[in-house]
């Protein structure tokens, strides 16, 4: 009996500067773990800084947004038969020294998707701008209603999938801000969902680029996709009963 | 009752727009699948300009008692509304097979990177 394989997947946009320190944080949570760094079309160093601290590099040849880059990940921890994957996003906004909450909560094995959520219990310093506050509430009831379970966090994107999780988002995978959606169809395809609270980091260079413009289509495309995600019918990867 | 100069250029414009896809497609620069519905377009629009009476019974049909060739247009415009709903559905199609490929080629070119440094590992033991 081998342990399990773990890997962590790690999407990277001109991230030269903070790549090599989120792989090295990942790797002293633990040696074990697998860093596939997914570069989606950077143009600054990010993969060979990436590759430098002992990182696989997948590259994309064009960028294909957040969404498409996580999947790329994830295909490769379902062809290279991985049993468990975690991502962390690239800009060291995920806090590697939480991910060991996320491995306990998922080795429990009662949770195939296992989010990082800032907002279980009021224990958070994350205190972001009232707009965006109340972005992330109106949309974790909208998929708590539309999925038939609460859900606290739906966009935080710091998140552990066992191998069914590994194997629904390579298979289905939203290419632009893709958190919120998938969630919904986690749960719609029967998957677990478990939920573990984490602190994130507030981010170290830079300002967020989210625009005015870009706020509005991100809350008008999420809201489409959530209505007709509701919609559609997804297969059931596990039974109801649990 | 529609003018007749206005069937005239019905006729004129809707031949022009067939001939021209007609055109394009034996250049191969346009395929079948996506000259379908041009055609059907330039078709209806003959019929609907040539056979003036067909035009006036439609307007009849739709209540449009002032003036028939409005009838033109709004089929016309239904068409073009057509084909472009159909083009977006490409587009999506489109961009999903690129991120899809795109992501093939990513997962590819490691796993040939990893197999071109294992070959080499081994090449010197031999």
């Amino acid at each position: 009996m081998t342990s399990p394989r773990l890997l962590a997947v790690v999407p990277a946009f001109n991230e030269a500067g903070a790549i090599g320190r989120v792989v090295d944080e990942i790797r002293a949570v633990d040696p074990a773990i697998d860093v596939v760094v997914v570069d989606d079309a950077s143009t600054d160093g990010t993969a060979a800084v990436a590759r430098a601290h002992g990182a696989t590099v997948l590259r994309l040849p064009f960028n294909v947004g957040i969404g498409g880059a996580v999947q790329t990940g994830l295909r490769y921890a379902l062809e290279e038969g991985y049993d468990a994957a975690v991502r962390l996003d690239g800009d060291g906004q995920h806090d590697a020294s939480e991910l060991p909450k996320l491995l306990a909560e998922l080795a429990r094995g009662e949770a195939d998707l296992v989010i990082g959520s800032r907002f279980v219990d009021g224990r958070t310093s994350y205190r972001p701008p009232l707009a965006r506050r109340l972005g992330i509430r109106v949309f974790a009831r909208l998929v708590s209603l539309l999925g038939g379970q609460r859900v606290t966090d739906t966009t935080s994107g710091f998140m552990a999938l066992d191998r069914p999780g590994i194997e629904l988002f390579a298979r289905e995978y939203p290419h632009d801000y893709p958190e919120v959606e998938a969630t919904l169809v986690a749960l719609r395809s029967g998957l677990r969902l478990g939920q573990v609270q984490v602190e994130m980091r507030q981010r170290e260079t830079g300002a967020s680029s989210i625009t005015f413009l870009r706020a509005l289509y991100y809350v008008v495309k999420v809201t489409l996709a959530l209505l007709v995600a509701s919609l559609r019918r997804y297969p059931r990867l596990r039974e109801a009963g649990r | 009752m529609t003018p007749v100069r206005v069937s005239l250029a019905g006729v004129v414009a809707s031949v022009l727009l067939v001939l021209i896809v007609l055109e394009l497609v034996r250049g191969r620069r346009l395929k079948e699948r996506y000259a379908l519905l041009w055609l059907a377009t330039g078709l209806v629009l003959l019929v609907l300009s040539a056979w003036r009476d067909a035009l006036n019974t439609v307007a009849g049909w739709l209540g449009v008692t002032g003036y028939p060739p409005a009838v033109l247009f709004a089929v016309a415009t239904l068409f073009i509304l057509l084909v472009l709903l159909h083009y977006s559905t490409v587009l999506s199609r489109l961009t999903d097979e690129n991120v899809e490929l795109a992501q093939r080629i990513a997962l590819l070119e490691e796993r040939v990177a990893r197999l071109r440094e294992r070959e080499q590992e081994r090449v010197p033991a031999d």
